[in-house]
């Protein structure tokens, strides 16, 4: 392929490899330097729940041995890694004998539905958006409009997300409140089923659209600006190209290759969900997830999760660093 | 003014401008960068424009090309093309007729191509901008051409611009220019990026072409030296300007206004160390409105400014 050599890519591809290692390690020890042990304030949660618990000692005392706590370090290490390796994340903490595996298996499709879709149409809408505003053809009532479009991004969207509701849900009635689709239904590929998961992406899907719009405008825009400067264009339209030729080839090409790489890397995140959008709204993806793990202390679950953000963003920097040669021929990895 | 006569003595122009004007706009005011300038260039004819940095030389150029861009207007005078005045023509018009009837030498030629087309794809777009969509290998054998007319290998093709030196770039620029044979080139200080052994090549090369496709031109500069072995009749701007036109020989043994005679000056010599210090120069205040100079006919086709009071000091100290 173009711009890229072999021996840059052996190297990339085992630093990749690299860096997910060192930050599996260090998710491993960081909790175990710090005191107590989460069976321990597990006993001790359920105890405060619970009034009393009959023989916490011998219960701490076998769940220990079970979740293997008692184990050399080492053994503990070897065993967490071929657990991450093979995505087995173990049993979660709170909720005891379902898997960390089944719980995120549950959940991913719902964050990956909601941010994949939403990420794209922010990144679409905003890149158009900031485009045009430095576009010199727009018409100028475009030119006054456009700006207003973004004042949502000066709002926080949990704000937004109930200014939505408010509107959207209980003055109109267009959408259902929470939930990612209707009890009633049984999921499968079936038209009421995906209509019902469509009906109650919608407003959160809109919240983060329109609260992050912006920045992806605001980027575009400066990256506009910059390029509006450049010779080229000046020869592009000396050369009588037509308008759109000139703004898409020349311009928007040039103008949109930062916005890329944060596209890619954006994608690369959603995994984690976003806790704040998928709690407001009831959602039942990953940002919701870590929300509970993080508030019953599930360790394992918020484990299982970081692993795969971990995953999945250092997935995105090396397709970024493998695409980038196709993107901008300036950039190569070979060797001249 | 004894200009119409110049006018009919040759034939008809390809480029007449009249009482061009651009102005930039300042928060203090307008800067009147061109004040009235009107030059022709008749078919065939090359027009070297020269003149200190600054003294309105690629103002002119833009303005031409009716590129004139913000904070820069052009508030008056015309430019006709082949007769058709390119200022009131509606954009539409105007754009299926560039590059056709007036192309672009660039400035600056290291920014000049798009850095993420390949040399191919920005040339082939104003071949099918112009001509419509065509057979790729006819189309490829065209590019090609061109390119062996500029003297760049084959190669160059396929590469992006940035895997190409300045001279090679440059070469690219005049190739593009020429690719739809247009009747008149405006060369913006096509060299002047360049070390002196490309500089003539590139020109030689420019001259080439030029002279095959019969095209008339107006080259951009401030290397006099250069611009006597190139061109036909040379016109010298000073602070907005024109202050002297002429002939090319009559006006290097015969300079008339004191700016002329100092650029001459200027030439370096061999023979002669001159003093690298320069009097002042006295210039007009670029915002305050000023008449455009009466320009007189001194011999047969050499008009020159009568200098203004003081326009005398300019002089070139030998120490």
């Amino acid at each position: 392929m173009r711009g890229l050599s072999l021996g840059y890519v052996i190297r990339r591809v085992g630093m990749f490899f690299f860096t997910i290692w060192a930050s599996a390690t260090v998710m491993f020890f960081i909790p175990r330097l710090a005191p107590g042990d989460p069976v321990s304030a597990m006993v001790t949660r359920l105890t405060s729940q619970a009034g009393r618990v009959e023989g916490s000692a011998a219960l701490i005392t076998a769940w220990r041995q079970r979740f293997g706590l008692d184990d050399p370090l080492l053994v503990q290490y070897l065993r967490y890694l071929r657990g991450m390796l093979t995505f087995d994340f173990g049993y979660s903490l709170a909720q005891f004998p379902t898997e960390v595996g089944a719980m995120v298996g549950r959940a991913m499709p719902w964050t990956i539905g909601l941010l994949l879709i939403s990420t794209v149409l922010t990144f679409l809408a905003g890149t158009l958006i900031g485009a045009l505003m430095a576009w010199r053809r727009t018409p100028r009532l475009l030119r006054w409009f456009l700006p207003v479009s973004l004042t949502f991004t000066a709002i926080p969207f949990y704000i937004l997300g109930i200014v939505l509701v408010y509107v959207f849900v209980f003055a109109l009635g267009l959408f259902p409140v929470s939930g990612g689709y209707r009890n009633d239904l049984t999921p499968g590929f079936d038209f009421a089923f995906i209509n019902s998961v469509i009906q109650h992406g919608t407003l959160p899907a809109m919240s983060i659209v329109l609260a992050s719009m912006g920045f992806w405008a605001l980027g575009m825009r400066g990256m506009m600006v910059t390029v509006a400067g450049e010779d080229y264009l000046t020869l592009a339209r000396a050369k009588g190209l037509r308008p759109l030729d000139v703004l898409f080839r020349y311009e928007v090409r040039n103008a949109i290759l930062p916005q890329v790489t944060a596209l890619v890397l954006g994608l690369g995140g959603i995994v984690g969900g976003t806790v704040l959008v998928e709690y407001l709204f009831g959602y039942p993806g990953m940002g919701a997830l870590l929300y509970q793990g993080i508030t019953n202390s599930d360790f394992t679950v918020i484990q299982g999760i970081v692993f795969i953000l971990i995953l999945t963003t250092v997935t995105a920097v090396l397709i970024v660093d493998l695409i980038y040669p196709l993107l901008d021929p300036r950039i190569t990895y070979e060797r001249r | 003014m004894s200009e119409r006569s110049e006018r009919s003595r040759r034939g008809r122009p390809i480029l007449d401008v009249r009482d061009l004007r651009v102005h930039y706009s300042t928060p203090h005011g307008d800067v009147i960068a061109v004040n009235g300038v009107s030059f022709s260039v008749a078919e065939g004819e090359t027009l070297g424009l020269v003149g200190e940095s600054g003294s309105g030389k690629s103002t002119v150029a833009m303005g031409v090309l009716r590129l004139t861009s913000p904070p820069g207007r052009v508030v008056g005078g015309s430019v006709s093309v082949k007769g058709e005045d390119i200022l009131a023509m509606p954009e539409a018009a105007l754009r299926r007729r560039r590059w056709r009837e007036l192309a672009l030498v660039p400035q600056g030629s290291m920014n000049s191509l798009n850095p993420v087309l390949r040399v191919r794809d920005q040339i082939r777009d104003v071949i099918e901008t112009h001509e419509g969509k065509q057979p790729r290998r006819r189309l490829k054998e065209r590019v090609l051409r061109l390119l062996d007319l500029v003297n760049l290998p084959a190669r160059v093709y396929d590469l992006y611009p940035h895997e190409l030196s300045g001279g090679m770039k440059q070469r690219i620029c005049i190739a593009m220019a020429i690719a739809l044979e247009p009747s008149l080139i405006i060369a913006d200080e096509p060299t002047s990026a360049l070390d002196v052994v490309v500089q003539r090549t590139v020109a030689q090369t420019l001259l080439t072409v030029k002279a095959e496709l019969g095209s008339s031109m107006v080259l951009i500069g401030h290397d006099m030296a250069l611009q006597a072995q190139l061109v036909d009749r040379i016109a010298v701007m000073y602070a907005g300007n024109i202050v002297e036109i002429g002939p090319v020989r009559d006006l290097f043994r015969h300079p008339h206004h004191p700016y002329t005679r100092h650029l001459i000056a200027s030439i370096p010599s061999i023979r002669e160390r001159k003093p690298l210090v320069v009097k002042d120069l006295r210039r007009p205040d670029p915002r305050t409105p000023r008449p455009t100079p009466a320009l007189s006919e001194v011999s047969t086709g050499h008009f020159a400014a009568i200098p203004e009071a003081g326009d005398e000091g300019v002089v070139i100290s030998h120490a």
